[in-house]
């Protein structure tokens, strides 16, 4: 069974940090599995963990009154879900469902908040590594808000 | 055949030529003064000709002016040229009806089956029909109503002494001497003694020839139809250095002179309706009150807005992107899609523009800062 | 050339203002068709819009249509008998050729899974000279997914990728743009064909995630579109740039097509 941090070296938010580095972030981690329907974290909630998913799919949704929840975005195998524990309040945005079981490595934000400030060359490091998800997310997104499909996109 | 291939003729024998063409069926047309320009027309005789009548030319200006002889053809281009009558402005392409059981039934236009005689085709026209032809008949399908037209058509050349003042044949490398294409080719000459020499270029035409009243030529007539050629080659109205234009304008597809000009340009399509090459065609789709629905093909304008409308908006909105697309696809990507430049230095967009717009003038302004180094629109 | 006359065979609502129809002429032969090719239908005395072939080549011509104008409308409208005209077929094929022997990567926006359908019948024809073979499909919503019954079917033999750009309450399906579906796809980077089909935004960015996978640009083909009317060469619309997309095109190289769609308004 590979240790937390081989597994971490090869996924693309961890690309190329040192193999400290990596020690470090995987000692703030653990493994976890959801069932098929399972809540990850609600909005509102306390937001000190953020996930990596290894197996299985995400939806990341919000619960609209009269609509019910709905699906902002799926996410996969090799992406992180979450990242509300970087900046004040620390409180989830969104909910998160597991769609199929899922297994993931969950990290204690607060924790891995701890040794950031501790070591900013450490928090640099893992910043810059976080904007790119948060960029790439939101370039998807605004894919999307094109409505490329509509009668008049093209 | 008779056996000289360069005769002469006097002026009064172009009305045996008219006739002999009319005799054998031809629909003649050539030049005619009306409404102050010179205007290509159905001919019943010489006497139709622009006699003694020459133009000045210029951005945006066209005036014609009394010659002190009788030139048949001491004048350039007018605001026609031949392919309003191989490529006709508005035609019915086919009728439909909607039989008993919902069926259809379609029917294509006949082939107008009049042959055409053109009296007074210069090199540079012959170049641009000969442009036309590469889209029409040289593609892997041909048009059918351009090709019948086409087919048969006689061609009476005559070779300029006389350029206008936006003419640059000579930098687009067609003209001012007709160098082949034509049936039969004139050269006016107006030494003293007014005179045609004529040359053969086909059996046909050397047929036609044969009905006329004429002379050998003599070595003095060639010398002094030569001189009046040579001429014509230091006469022209405007230059371009016409290097590579494809590459040039490749490289340049966001060079600032487009916004520059598109502050001028009115996207009046005037320099297409103009343009011996423009062929871009639309088809309109109709019905009568009694059921019966038509498709007629008729002349289009890169320059209008709805040119490149696809489902919810045009492709190039904005005066900016229709000029470029004019100019580069002219003396550009012409290139690419049929192996010729689309220009023939003929000058009609830049007399016949609104606000003066000269070709050599933008062209020229480009290659003066040309990015060289630009990859847009490379691979 | 004139149309020839097809009688609506088959019809077949695909979603809200999607049809498809089958159509078989009124005397003559049927159409010899390659994947990838168009047709200009006519809808009597309205008019003529260039539609891409959608059906089985091998098969009875079929037409997949979106009512977006006073065309469209009325081609979608036609009834089982009704009688539309058929001009065709135009352009050049999908080079299915090319994409035997490695792995396939067909992508699909929209209602641009239409034009790419025949070749995902030619595919699975010759699924055994093909190695891994996936077909990403992304559309707007769950109800505007396109021949859903069939993408059930295809499971079997291809890796068939969903998603859609916003779901709605009955979706359990991936939620997120086409392009991003490329990074997870099963395929060999150095040994694969790709076709894509869809806005020209989407086959942009589904090329570049290709790309960024090293699949090479001269290996990737998309199918470009611009006003179409005579289909012939000769009434100068769909020109782009040094190309004609009804004679040269509407397939295309990304080699050939992207510093060309890098220029605005060309």
């Amino acid at each position: 069974m590979e240790t937390i941090d081989t597994l971490l070296r090869d996924v693309p938010v961890f690309h190329g940090l040192p193999a400290e580095d990596l020690a470090l972030v995987a000692g703030c981690a653990q493994n976890v599995h959801f069932d098929a329907g399972a809540m990850l974290f609600r909005e509102g909630d306390e937001a000190d963990t953020f996930y990596l998913v290894r197996h299985g799919s995400i939806a990341l949704e919000m619960y609209v009154p009269a609509r019910g929840p709905a699906i902002i975005e799926t996410l996969e195998a090799g992406e992180v879900v979450g990242w509300s524990w970087l900046f004040p309040p620390y409180r989830w945005h969104f909910d998160a469902r597991a769609l199929t079981p899922v297994r993931a490595t969950a990290f204690d934000g607060a924790c891995l908040r701890g040794k950031c400030e501790d070591d900013p060359r450490l928090g640099y490091a893992l910043m810059s590594r976080f904007a790119q998800v948060l960029i790439e997310r939101l370039q998807w997104t605004r894919l999307r808000l094109l409505d490329l499909y509509g009668h008049d996109g093209s | 055949m008779p056996d000289v291939t360069t005769s002469v003729i006097e002026p009064g024998a172009l009305d045996a030529l008219v006739g002999a063409l009319r005799g054998r069926g031809y629909r003649v047309l050539g030049p005619s003064v009306r409404d102050g320009a010179i205007v290509y027309d159905d001919l019943e005789s010489a006497g139709e000709l622009p006699v003694g009548w020459t133009d000045s030319q210029d951005g945006g200006r066209y005036r014609l002016e009394r010659r002190e002889d009788e030139a048949r053809f001491g004048y350039a281009v007018g605001p026609h040229s031949w392919k309003q009558f191989l490529l006709p402005p508005r035609i019915r392409l086919w009728q439909a009806r909607q039989n008993g059981d919902g069926g259809l039934e379609v029917e294509e236009e006949p082939l107008d089956e009049t042959p055409l005689a053109f009296i007074g085709v210069r090199s540079c026209e012959l170049h641009a029909i000969d442009i036309q032809d590469r889209v029409f008949v040289g593609g892997r399908v041909k048009d059918r109503d351009y090709a019948a037209r086409r087919e048969g058509a006689f061609l009476v050349a005559v070779n300029c002494f006389e350029p206008g003042g936006t003419c640059f044949c000579v930098s687009m490398g067609t003209g001012p001497k007709a160098e082949g294409g034509y049936d039969l080719a004139l050269t006016e000459i107006l030494d003293g003694e007014h005179r045609f020499l004529v040359e053969i270029g086909s059996e046909r035409g050397a047929e036609v020839l044969a009905e006329l009243p004429r002379r050998e030529a003599t070595a003095g007539d060639l010398e002094a139809a030569g001189a009046a050629v040579a001429g014509a080659v230091h006469k022209m109205g405007r230059q371009l250095d016409a290097t590579d234009l494809h590459g040039l304008l490749r490289r340049n597809l966001e060079h600032p002179r487009w916004d520059e000009v598109a502050e001028r340009c009115l996207t009046c399509g005037n320099c297409t309706m103009v343009c011996p090459t423009c062929f871009c065609t639309s088809v309109e789709d109709t019905t009568d009150l009694d059921g019966n629905a038509e498709r007629t093909r008729v002349w289009e304008t890169c320059y209008s807005v709805d040119y490149s409308y696809i489902h919810g908006g045009a492709i190039r909105p904005s005066g900016r992107s229709r000029y470029r697309q004019w100019l580069t696809h002219k003396f550009g990507t012409w290139h690419d899609q049929f192996d010729t430049s689309g220009c023939v230095g003929c000058g009609r967009c830049i007399t016949w523009c609104p606000v003066g717009i000269d070709v050599t003038e933008e062209l020229s302004a480009i290659r003066l800062t040309d990015d060289e180094e630009a990859t847009n629109g490379d691979h | 050339m004139a149309p020839r006359p097809f009688r609506v065979t088959r019809r077949r609502r695909e979603t809200a203002d999607t049809w498809t129809l089958g159509l078989e002429p009124v005397g003559g032969e049927p159409l010899s068709m390659a994947p990838g090719q168009f047709t200009m239908l006519y809808a009597f005395g309205i008019g003529e819009v260039p539609i891409s072939i959608s059906g089985d080549v091998e098969g009875p011509l079929a037409h997949t249509v979106r009512a977006v104008g006073s065309v469209t409308e009325a081609i979608c409208a036609a009834k089982r008998d009704a009688v539309l005209g058929v001009r065709g077929p135009f352009g050049n094929a999908w080079p299915v050729e090319a994409a035997l022997g490695g792995d396939v990567v067909v992508i699909a926006g929209g209602i641009g899974l239409a034009p790419l359908r025949p070749v995902l019948y030619e595919l699975l024809r010759r699924r055994g000279e093909l190695g891994e073979a996936a077909l990403l499909y992304g559309s707007r919503r769950p109800a505007e997914l396109l021949y859903t019954r069939e993408l059930e079917r295809w499971r079997k033999s291809l890796q068939v990728d969903m998603t859609v750009d916003a779901a709605d309450s009955g979706w359990t399906g991936k939620v997120g743009f086409v392009a991003k579906l490329v990074a997870s796809a099963r395929f060999d980077p150095a040994a694969a064909t790709a076709f894509i089909c869809g806005p020209e935004i989407m086959m942009r960015t589904s090329a570049e995630a290709l790309l960024e996978r090293g699949v090479a640009p001269e290996r990737i083909h998309v199918s470009m579109e611009r006003n179409m009317q005579c289909g012939l060469g000769h009434c100068g619309h769909c020109q782009l740039g040094p190309t004609l997309i009804c004679r040269d095109g509407p397939v295309y190289r990304w080699d050939e097509v992207d510093a060309l769609m890098k220029v605005r308004e060309l």
